[in-house]
């Protein structure tokens, strides 16, 4: 069975079900996270709240309302007179516990650990004071509420914002991106982070490049990457040294000059990178395009998906709007087969790692939308653009920027403005949901690509 | 029942009942005070009912968890004697599996005061279960409090159970969360101490070599304690067959936080490998770190350079070390050479004299001139090292220039470590020497900018007086001083009379009378207020050496006057004065 007779379905969609010009911005979802057994999803908004959603036991693929609470509040530096929002960036959980579900949250300046659990509210019951004696209260059935509770701080280590934060393999750790500097902190200290990686220069004048996400790479705990606003990406080793200002490998592919215009340099800018799971693959997102690295070749990507080629011709009226400066994200299926990333008039796409358009879907309320599977051939370069309709009538104020892939199942989640989708692949039997359906095509052919 | 029995009773049911209150801080103070409360209630009631109260507790605050565990530790008592400590078992459990570490460390230390307490006849049937199910928990937080308690129940076991906690702790040697193997090593050379020196051989080795391996630089790094921890308990030969390849291979791992600890442990790990390792294999390792690629691990072995060198023959250390010793003068990292100069002192005795004139001195001498000024700073706080060895002639042919040049450092803590050193140097250059060489210098200090400078100065022209007498005082330093006062900023003229009030205590009456209180005296008509007031303290310090006469007559009426001055403070402290007449 291939991937690509795989037909992804609407599921579930959450949030008010209004107009998009009637959305206020706090209710805009602005990270969403699987968590490690997929039986939870958080979604982040520009509110600073944080919502968490748990899988239905009754109903396999559903998910349900579990808890929310407030994860940042909007704050004031007075020091350098600047605003600082409580829009949540990024979501990170932390392994599954047995008394508790923790996650890392954080806004632009200050990252945030939480425990989520079922509280005991305790009753108690004082016992008969017959005997005149010292009465020693007993509880009675306490009634559990789900209660979040912040357990650490991680503040004043980020100069600039904070883009990314990525957990290490080795549990005690975790990186946090600004636009200049990585740090590395123990999730038992939070007053203090080791600074790794730092790129201002000295004269911020001669500023030219800003790092614009960073991830550990899932199974080597030396190992991290950050990429950058000129489209490098930097595999770094921190056995080597306590700095890792000298990165170990860059990957990058060359700039054809014959297509340098003005936008070269904004729409090079890496918006985010993922390791595929067994930490072979690196796939990057950027403006146009979405692209995948075979860890051992940095010296071009082994696939290119052109996600966005269409609007190479717009690309003036995007910057008109800013549009030209949106980060979509990009994430891989457990498998490592498929890549998820988002773009205008809510519409995502689903590739393979050929470069085969899987599905491109537009997310909307309304039940069983067009969907389109557009049997391509590999690296097709579509001349009116994957969504088979021209840049005209896009609606550029619906994008999908945020997504999350479930950790084993073929289950999506993707914010939409204010709305959080669920899609699915159904199969015959769903109850008998079984791994190893979707890890057929895995990594056997790692040799041909490699050498593409 | 008697009254102050009922209001014992009384206040011990409100600690009770804030037990439960909604208040942290009440919380924690009832918490805190335990111990009364038991032993309100009395033994049963004790095991019977607070125990179990406090069990439903274990749900709070980290700040009252921490507070419970602590107090558990030490409950044997109150719970009947040991006899019944079993049953403060449960709820410790419970504290050792949350997930902040600080309660759950607070709860295992706990825990083993308890386990020691729990009579032998009743071990293995409370507390061996106790630590099977915490070994089996489905969260690695009570895997890795677990870890923590194989060492004390081992010793207590019957020899079937020890074979089954060695299982037990392989098990989670090999657990698949990095944070259990890392407590699991951490304790690894605590449980081998406790173990027959066979059975370490033949099971806890190769089970230390398997997380000296792991693939998460975090636990490979604690192999290197283990080293130290079972290569102790080993002799030579088996030093070089089972624990050395690790030590070897820990040295050159790639990654440079395991280097930095075999650094830091260095001592140590010669230490417990013996000298014939050292010498023939360690040096070479040890060469080889303080030439690593990673400041941090070239800065962790600098500071052992010393205690290397004492370890090793002395032909061996200058051979070899030396060498590396001379390159890291110049290293490139500031922090590498600030620790090369915290210690390097310490190699004068090492080498012996000859060598130290031979080989040390030019290093001395270049650290002197770092341009960091905490590398000059820790030199120089151990320059009496190097004085015992080659002998304060050589020293001050050699070294003083450099501190002459230092006193007049700009950073104001290197002029405090020289300044706090000149009284040693002066009992030993002989009063000719000072005075030509560094009595200047003593006295620009009285004029420094810094306060402290200032102090120190203060202190160090009594020390000074204290070594060379006070005629010398009288002839030398005194004018100098008492000169001051007529300095326009009346911060310096502030300095006159700190100075006297420093001096009062060693120059003898002779001279407070005839030279320093007269001039003190005549600094109360002063026009500033912070003068005058610190005349009326100096003058209540003058006190205490002068005659009654004097003070009846002079200083008296110096305070009357000041008492009648304008100023709050200055009146303030001539009143004061005037009390202490």
């Amino acid at each position: 069975m291939s991937d690509s007779n795989l037909q992804w379905n609407f599921s579930q969609v959450f949030g008010d079900k209004g107009p998009v010009e009637e959305v206020s911005d706090v209710d805009i979802v602005s990270a969403v996270e699987f968590d490690q057994s997929g039986e939870y999803l958080a979604a982040g908004d520009k509110g600073g709240r944080v919502v968490l959603f748990q899988r239905s036991k009754s109903n396999i693929g559903e998910y349900k309302f579990y808890s929310e609470f407030q994860s940042h509040e909007p704050e004031f530096d007075y020091l350098k007179s600047l605003e600082i929002e409580e829009k949540i960036n990024k979501i990170k959980w932390l392994p599954p516990q047995k008394n508790g579900l923790f996650l890392l949250s954080t806004n632009d300046k200050t990252i945030k650990l939480w425990k989520v659990f079922n509280k005991k509210q305790m009753k108690w019951l004082n016992t008969d004071n017959t005997n005149n004696s010292i009465r020693i209260p007993r509880e009675n059935n306490p009634v559990s509420v789900t209660t979040a509770l912040i357990r650490k701080t991680f503040a004043n280590a980020h100069a600039y914002h904070i883009n990314s934060i990525s957990l290490n393999s080795d549990g005690e750790t975790f990186i946090s991106a600004d636009d200049l500097r990585v740090n590395l902190w123990n999730f038992a200290i939070s007053d203090q982070s080791f600074n790794i990686v730092d790129i201002k220069p000295a004269n911020m004048e001669e500023l030219t490049e800003v790092i614009t996400a960073a991830e550990f790479h899932p199974k080597h705990c030396n190992l991290f990457m950050y990429s950058s606003s000129k489209g490098t990406i930097k595999l770094a080793d921190m056995r080597t040294s306590a700095l890792c200002d000298n990165h170990a490998k860059v990957f990058e592919e060359q700039e054809d000059p014959s297509s340098r215009s003005f936008f070269s340099e904004i729409i090079s800018s890496i918006s985010d990178i993922k390791f595929s799971q067994d930490g072979r693959y690196i796939i990057s997102r950027d403006y146009l395009t979405l692209k995948i690295w075979d860890i051992n070749m940095d010296t071009k990507p082994v696939t290119t998906i052109h996600i966005h080629d269409h609007l190479r011709s717009k690309l003036c009226d995007l910057y008109e709007n800013d549009c030209i400066f949106d980060k979509f994200e990009c994430v891989c299926s457990p498998d490592g087969n498929n890549i998820l990333t988002g773009s205008y008039h809510n519409y995502f796409h689903i590739h393979d790692r050929q470069g085969k358009n899987i599905c491109s879907t537009e997310a909307t309320k309304f039940r069983k939308p067009k969907t389109n599977i557009t049997p391509k051939g590999r690296n097709s370069r579509p001349s009116r653009g994957n969504d088979g309709f021209s840049p005209d009538n896009t609606d550029f104020s619906k994008k999908i920027l945020h997504l999350t892939w479930h950790p084993y199942d073929p289950t999506i989640a993707i914010a939409a403005a204010n709305n959080l989708f669920i899609y699915q692949v159904f199969l015959p039997r769903i109850d008998s949901l079984s791994p190893d359906l979707f890890i057929d095509v895995q990594f056997g052919e790692h040799g041909d690509i490699s050498k593409n | 029942m008697t009254t102050s029995g009922a209001d014992d009773q009384n206040a011990i049911q409100i600690l009770i009942d804030e037990l439960k209150s909604e208040d942290i801080q009440l919380r924690l103070n009832s918490v805190r005070r335990l111990g009364t409360i038991a032993k309100g209630l009395g033994p049963e009631r004790t095991r019977n009912e607070l125990i179990k109260f406090l069990i439903e507790c274990t749900e709070d605050e980290d700040e009252v968890l921490l507070a419970l565990a602590e107090e558990l530790g030490n409950f044997v008592e109150f719970v009947g004697g040991s006899e019944f400590a079993a049953c403060l078992l449960p709820p410790l459990e419970t504290l050792a599996t949350v997930e902040e570490t600080v309660v759950r460390d607070k709860a295992v230390e706990s825990l083993r005061k308890i386990a020691e307490a729990i009579p032998s006849d009743k071990f293995e049937e409370s507390f061996i279960p106790l630590l099977k199910s915490l070994s089996q928990g489905e969260c690695f937080t009570s895997r890795t409090s677990a870890c923590g308690l194989y060492s004390v129940a081992y010793p207590r076991s019957s020899d079937v159970v020890k074979k089954e906690l060695r299982d037990r702790f392989g098990t989670l040697c090999s657990d698949d969360t990095p944070m259990v193997r890392r407590a699991a090593s951490s304790n690894l050379g605590n449980f081998a101490s406790q173990m027959d020196k066979e059975q370490v051989k033949s099971e806890l080795i190769a089970i230390f070599i398997n997380l000296a391996q792991d693939e998460q630089d975090s636990v490979r790094l604690l192999a290197v304690e283990n080293c130290v921890a079972i290569g102790k308990m080993l002799d030579t030969q088996e030093n070089t067959s089972l624990i050395l390849p690790t030590v070897r291979s820990c040295a050159q791992d790639k990654s440079w936080r395991v280097r930095y600890m075999v650094a830091t442990h260095f001592c140590a790990l010669c230490q417990a490998m013996g000298a014939e390792i050292t010498k023939t294999e360690l040096l070479a390792a040890f060469v080889k770190l303080l030439r690593d690629t990673e400041a941090e691990v070239r800065t962790a072995a600098a500071y052992k350079v010393t205690g290397v060198c004492e370890l090793i023959p002395q032909e061996m250390a200058i051979k070899q070390i030396l060498p590396c010793v001379r390159e890291l003068v110049s290293d490139s990292s500031q922090h590498v050479r600030a620790a090369l100069a915290s210690v390097i002192m310490g190699l004068a005795p090492v080498f012996g004299k000859e060598n130290t004139k031979q080989h040390l001195l030019d290093l001395y001498l270049q650290l002197l001139k770092d341009d960091y000024p905490d590398v000059r700073l820790y030199l120089i706080s151990k320059l009496d090292a190097v004085n015992k060895t080659i002998g304060i002639e050589m020293l001050s042919q050699s070294l003083l220039p450099a501190i002459v040049e230092l006193a007049e450092d700009r950073q104001w803590r290197v002029r405090l470590a020289i300044i706090e050193y000149i009284p040693l140097l002066a009992s030993q250059l002989g009063v000719e020497f000072f005075d030509e060489k560094l009595s200047n210098l003593c006295m620009t200090w009285l004029g420094d900018s810094v306060y402290s400078i200032r102090d120190a100065a203060i202190n160090n022209l009594r020390k000074l007086t204290e070594v060379f007498g006070i005629e010398w005082a009288q002839q030398n330093i005194i004018p100098k001083v008492l000169a001051l006062y007529t300095h326009p900023n009346y911060l310096y003229r502030m300095t006159t009379l700190f100075a006297i009030s420093g001096m009062a205590p060693v120059v003898g009456s002779d001279v407070i009378n005839h030279s320093m209180l007269p001039l003190v005296i005549r600094m109360a008509q002063d026009s500033v207020p912070n003068i005058r007031f610190n005349v009326a303290k100096t003058l209540q310090t003058l006190l205490a050496y002068v005659d009654g006469s004097v003070a009846q007559t002079q200083i008296k009426t110096c305070l009357t006057q000041l008492y009648e001055d304008q100023d709050r403070d200055v009146k303030f402290y001539a009143n004061q004065a005037l009390n202490a007449l």
